[in-house]
């Protein structure tokens, strides 16, 4: 299990009973577990929703929609049965929360897909990992199993009447696309997974044509905490318009990596140079991708923001999914522009013209830049590309690829073409053998 | 839905809520660029092209998927919207490997048009484009991987149009690929297939030239062809073709099939027939000289004015010496309705014969008595596309019928119908049927009595018997209100009305009843029949036909003319357009004594016996007009052309001529007419000319030529029950639907008549005597038969 990190000035709430053994139902239970479904189940659907709505928790996927909202607009009557949805295909490179909630604290996010389902009037949920979460799949059936085996799960839930939850796990083959909410559904059904068209919207045609919630597994699991604690109260931990708190994975080249839950606003300066000891080995920070690999770069100049929703994207950015990648003055942006897009090229599932022909020929030719052959035109041209690929694609994907794109060629494009001119910036990040390999 | 108005372009325009934004702009006049989108087909919203600026929305939305909605505006030709539009093209064009100049599509690429539109010219990538090599994936199916540009028309056409499901879309990104369902890793020759119809709608949707038709493809420029919009000479649908023709030495050889311009009853339907099957034509087995028997018994061929004289002199003698009850004649289903119809007035006014009928293929002369003067219960073949119910007995048109097949599954899948299945077989349309039951083998009879009220009968019906399955179809069927029956050529006769009974019993029903070939129904309407004229009227009460002087015995039928001829009683037979030797099984032998003429395209069975072959045009090398199963009249164009043939209607003209016939009381044709002072038709026994007289209360000129087929149209309209025409309609390339005649005079106390009904049972891959001189499809049915042999012999291992 990997080591969990700390710092004073986290506030754990979704995290707070991460390393104390949760896994197990029986201190999950002891910690306060599955109390918060049992108020759920007493004070009705009405009362949950108004409860989410109060904290100001919005989606932890990285579209910030506000999730008492979401719930809200699933129909009361409905003739096919609704669904809930839990979305852990936990794909952003950069982002690794969810696969820490999985490991530490899995029955939170049951709770929570139970609650969401009292909540909307689902009797059955279905939590969906990515495929490369094998490991954790082991992990979720037997907290399913042993939810199962209390009268957690299954028919007369704690013992009440009629009052029945079902729980199926999956996981993914192995496709980004498919942390795309309907290209999930599409997976689920047993199809490729490719984006549906919208409207209509999962809350009204969603899983097998039913009515479906589909939450983040992070937003699930903020659930059954705070029904505990309060709307407000949970909602006062975090900034404007943005409740409660999250977790933020802080990788690369910092002193302290790791997934730290800090209050929703938290300085981002803060979070890289105290919360996560500064830049590893006392050098200078050059960049940083602040919430996972397809939000616009921060330069350090720009790093004086607080971690919420509206002020990231104040900043010209986005909060994202929360993955903050620091990258020091070793690192050459044309390499790592290069490794980014060469995951949005190999993930495209190829079903709109411009993602899928334009992150392959942005690849092709940042690959060519990064071999030496470039010349300064590739540099407008991939802008070019980038440009005409933000928002003409079917699904969030293209734009994706071309934010990011579009943010290193913007801001470091005298890197790029000093490096066309052979004063390279940088040492190689990893060797070509590991891009091969990569995801 | 109530209609909105919103603005195009600053236009206020109006359409029902919730139609697409780019159909509403389609009305309008408003053209919006697309490649994925297809009317009828699921949406994909996959290329990007119709995106559309709509205020109060922060991106370019796409047309295809955007309902109208009230107040909307938008603007479809911004500068924005160009910049987007030739952005993707940049894309696209990037790993496109613009081989135009050779690419089957040039000329009328959907790519071509939309680089020319939006100036996308410039190409400015470095890196190598991605390539596969080309694939043959059937005889007919070619796909060329660096051409697509994944638009999945195919994929939905083949899964959606044709419940196929052959074609699919295998890797992700730019690597994306249709791929077949028979993989290299499974097929035989180590080459990817597709197990499939073979009906080439995949290649018809594409909007490039990634599939290419077998028949087709390196062929020639679209450009270099003229295009004839004809209809196909296959099975009773009556599909509309346009078919692709070029200038050869010796003709005008077809190269190609399509539904160009998405007309007709078929819309942008055809199948593997109607779309390759038209290579007989160029077949080298093809007669283009007469022939005529020697002394030596060898058939040698002979210039046609030698060959006409023989059999002219030959008829006319062996009429005047041995009476015309000992000619018979048979005619075929694929002839045109001025054929048939001139076929049967020559039997029947130059020959003095009623021996005359053909390959039947479904009971019209039941059919068109039972609903006689019920004509509004006559269903058109458009009917199928928009009746909220439908059951189907009998036949099985995914094989035979493949546009009944179409319209059917798109009627279930668009319109939500309710299709009722009761079949022998577990034909291929119970999959869209909201209920299937299967009949016993030979249990359409006890079905039609089970439906029309005799309870007793469901243990003949179904194999089991189980009544409360059949009375639960019944009471389904009796609950619509609006039922359409398709009914197969199992069920004839008694069985057929008391079928028809039932479905009169209920509100609103229509009928249709299937045949074979493109114009079986035009036959029997036009009176190749032995005891019937032309709309059926009886020989013995020929009413308006007075004028024919035809014999008023009933003849001898099909089987009972080859009786006569092995008693020796038959002294010659004309057979034009038919094989009844093959498909009745006839003993050569029965014909020694007999003088036979067979006007055909090959020396079939038939023609290896006659005394003289005539080198015959086939339906696409000749003009006129056919009816279909449904009784929808279309015309036909000559498309086709082949030095050294002649129609069957120049040919049937020249014997009468050479017999010595009055060949203006044949053929009513010529100034004459009014110029003979009289000396013609009816004016000798100081009647009027009733035909010169309703020309002219039609607005019609005489026709100046013997040979022009549409002097008997003339006619055909003027006597024949039911086929009043709208000339405007068949002229402008439309279908008319034609119902049954008002009145019939019923035959009283007929002896009961001899079912001569034959079912052809061709499949997809076979049309009769015809497609066996169709390449394709031979090449299609040993392409059919090594896969399934394969699959077989993997079974047994």
């Amino acid at each position: 299990m990997p080591r969990l990190v700390s710092h004073p000035d986290e506030v754990k709430v979704l995290s707070r009973r991460f390393g104390q053994g949760a896994e197990n139902i029986d201190k999950y239970m002891e910690l306060d577990g599955y109390k918060a479904v049992q108020q759920a189940i007493e004070q009705g659907p009405e009362w949950i929703i108004n409860t989410m709505k109060a904290s100001g928790l919005r989606g932890r996927g990285g579209a910030g929609f506000p999730t008492g909202m979401k719930w809200s607009f699933v129909p009361k009557q409905s003739e096919k049965p609704k669904y809930v949805l839990v979305n852990g295909d936990e794909s952003e490179p950069g982002t690794c929360k969810d696969h820490v909630i999985f490991l530490h604290d899995p029955h939170a996010v049951i709770e929570g897909t139970m609650i969401a389902g009292l909540a909307i009037g689902a009797k059955m949920g279905f939590i969906y990992l990515r495929g490369e979460y094998r490991y954790l799949l082991k992990i979720v059936e037997k907290a399913v199993a042993d939810a199962y085996a209390k009268g957690v799960l299954g028919k007369n839930i704690f013992g009440k009447e009629g009052v029945d939850f079902d729980i199926i796990t999956q996981t993914g083959a192995g496709a980004y696309e498919v942390g795309e909410e309907s290209a999930l559904m599409e997976s689920l059904e047993g199809k490729r997974g490719v984006p549906r068209i919208k409207p209509p919207f999962p809350a009204v045609v969603g899983l097998y044509g039913g009515p479906t919630v589909i939450n983040n597994a992070e937003t699930i699991a903020s659930a059954p905490h705070i029904l505990l604690m309060g709307g407000e109260a949970y909602a006062k931990l975090g900034s404007e318009r943005n409740g409660g708190t999250r977790l933020f994975g802080i990788s690369g080249h910092v002193e302290r990596p790791g997934v730290y839950e800090l209050p929703m606003g938290y300085n981002l300066k803060k979070a890289i140079y105290e919360v996560a000891g500064g830049v590893k080995g006392g050098k200078k920070l050059k960049a940083v991708v602040p919430g996972g690999s397809s939000c616009p770069v921060l330069t350090a100049d720009e790093l004086d923001v607080g971690l919420d929703f509206d002020q990231m994207g104040k900043a010209g950015t986005m909060l994202g999914s929360g993955g903050i990648v620091v990258l020091d003055e070793t690192v050459s942006i044309v390499e790592f522009a290069l490794r980014t897009i060469k995951f949005y090229q190999h993930e495209s599932c190829g079903w709109c013209i411009p993602c899928r022909e334009g992150t392959d020929w942005i690849k092709k030719t940042l690959q060519r830049v990064y071999d030496g052959g470039g010349a300064k035109k590739d540099v407008d041209q991939v802008q070019y590309l980038a440009e005409n690929m933000m928002g003409r694609t079917f699904c969030p994907l293209g734009d994706a690829a071309a934010m990011p794109t579009l943010a290193f060629v913007k801001k470091f494009r005298k890197e790029f073409e000093d490096y066309i001119e052979g004063k390279r910036a940088g040492t190689p990040l990893i060797t070509e053998q590991e891009l091969v390999g990569a995801h | 839905m109530p209609d909105v108005t919103f603005t195009v372009d600053g236009k206020k325009l109006t359409a029902p809520a919730g139609t697409l934004l780019i159909e509403a702009c389609k009305t309008s006049g408003i053209e919006i660029p697309a490649f994925c989108y297809y009317p009828g087909l699921s949406l994909q919203a996959a290329c990007r092209m119709c995106v559309v600026r709509i205020e109060k929305m922060p991106k370019l939305q796409t047309a295809c998927t955007t309902p109208v909605a009230e107040g909307m505006v938008i603007q479809t030709e911004t500068p924005e919207i160009a910049q987007a539009r030739k952005a993707t093209l940049q894309l696209l064009l990037g790993n496109h490997p613009l081989d135009c100049p050779v690419c089957d599509a040039g000329g009328e690429c959907e790519l071509q048009d939309m680089t020319f539109k939006y100036g996308a010219a410039d190409s400015f990538y470095a890196e190598p484009k991605n390539h596969r090599e080309e694939q043959k994936w059937s005889p007919v199916v070619y796909f060329d991987r660096p051409r697509c540009i994944l638009c999945y028309r195919c994929v939905r056409m083949c899964g959606e149009g044709m419940d196929v499901f052959a074609l699919g879309i295998q890797n992700r990104g730019s690597s994306s690929i249709i791929a077949p369902n028979i993989a290299a890793s499974e097929s035989p020759d180590a080459l990817a297939h597709v197990d499939c119809e073979q009906c080439g709608m995949c290649i018809d949707a594409c909007p490039v030239g990634a599939l290419t038709s077998g028949t087709y493809r390196y062929k020639t420029r679209p450009w270099e062809m003229n295009h004839v919009a004809t209809i196909c000479t296959h099975c009773g649908d009556g599909c509309k073709t346009t078919l692709g023709v070029r200038s050869t030495t010796d003709g005008a050889e077809i190269v190609r099939g399509d539904n160009r311009d998405k007309s007709g009853i078929n819309g942008d339907f055809l199948c593997n027939k109607g779309r390759y099957a038209f290579d007989f034509a160029n077949n080298e087995a093809r007669l283009t000289q007469p022939l005529v028997r020697q002394p030596d018994g060898v058939l040698k061929p002979v210039s046609w004015e030698t060959a006409l004289d023989h059999v002219g002199r030959k008829l006319r003698e062996l009429r005047d010496t041995r009476g015309g009850k000992a000619i018979g004649v048979v005619g075929g289903n694929r002839l045109t309705n001025e054929e048939a119809y001139l076929l049967q007035k020559f039997a029947r006014t130059v020959l003095g014969t009623n021996n005359i009928d053909h390959h039947r293929t479904a009971d019209y002369v039941t059919f068109a008595r039972v609903l006689a003067g019920k004509g509004a219960r006559a269903a058109s073949q458009r009917d199928n596309q928009t009746v909220p119910a439908v059951l189907l007995v009998g036949g099985d048109p995914s094989n035979q019928n493949p546009l009944t097949a179409w319209n059917l599954r798109s009627d279930v899948r668009l319109n939500r119908a309710r299709l009722y299945v009761a079949n022998s077989g577990e034909i291929k349309l119970r999959r869209q049927a909201k209920a299937f039951v299967q009949l016993a083998p030979f249990g359409y009879d006890a079905f039609a009595s089970y439906l029309a009220g005799d309870e007793a009968a469901s243990a003949g019906a179904l194999e089991g018997g189980d009544a409360a399955k059949l009375s639960g179809f019944r009471d389904a069927l009796q609950a619509e209100e609006s039922l359409l029956i398709v009914i197969g050529s199992e069920l004839r006769g008694a069985a057929l009305e008391r079928l028809i009974g039932f479905g009169l019993s209920l509100p609103n029903t229509k009928f249709a009843l299937l045949s074979d070939y493109v114009n079986s129904r035009g036959a029997a309407d036009m009176g190749l029949l032995p005891d019937m004229l032309p709309g059926y009227v009886p020989v013995g009460e020929p009413g308006a036909f007075a004028e024919y002087g035809a014999p008023a015995e009933p003849g001898l039928d099909v089987l009972e003319t080859f009786d006569a001829a092995a008693r020796g009683e038959l002294a010659a037979l004309y057979v034009v357009g038919a094989n009844p030797v093959a498909r009745f099984g006839v003993d050569p032998a029965a014909l020694r004594n007999t003088f036979v003429v067979v006007q055909e395209m090959f020396l079939t069975e038939t023609a290896a016996l006659a005394d003289v072959v005539l080198p015959a045009a086939n339906l696409y090398e000749k003009s006129g007009s056919v009816t279909n199963s449904y009784g929808d009249l279309q015309l036909v164009n000559k498309a086709g052309d082949r030095a050294g043939v002649r129609s069957d209607f120049e040919m049937i003209v020249r014997i009468a001529d050479k017999m010595g016939a009055n060949m203006r009381a044949l053929v009513p044709f010529g100034k004459g007419l009014r110029a003979d002072m009289g000396q013609t038709r009816g004016a000798q026994s100081g009647e009027a000319d009733r035909h010169a007289v309703w020309l002219t209360a039609n607005n019609l000129e005489p026709r100046l030529s013997p040979f022009d087929p549409f002097a008997i149209l003339d006619e055909i309209q003027r006597l024949v029950p039911g086929y009043d025409l709208l000339r405007l309609q068949l002229l402008s390339g439309n279908d008319q639907h034609l119902a049954p005649p008002a009145e019939l005079v019923q035959i009283q106390g007929a002896p009961a008549r001899r079912d001569l009904v034959l079912p052809a049972n061709d499949t997809l891959f076979t049309s009769g005597t015809l497609g066996r001189y169709s390449p394709m499809l031979a090449d299609l049915q040993a392409f059919e038969d090594r896969r399934t042999s394969k699959l077989n012999q993997t079974a047994a291992d």
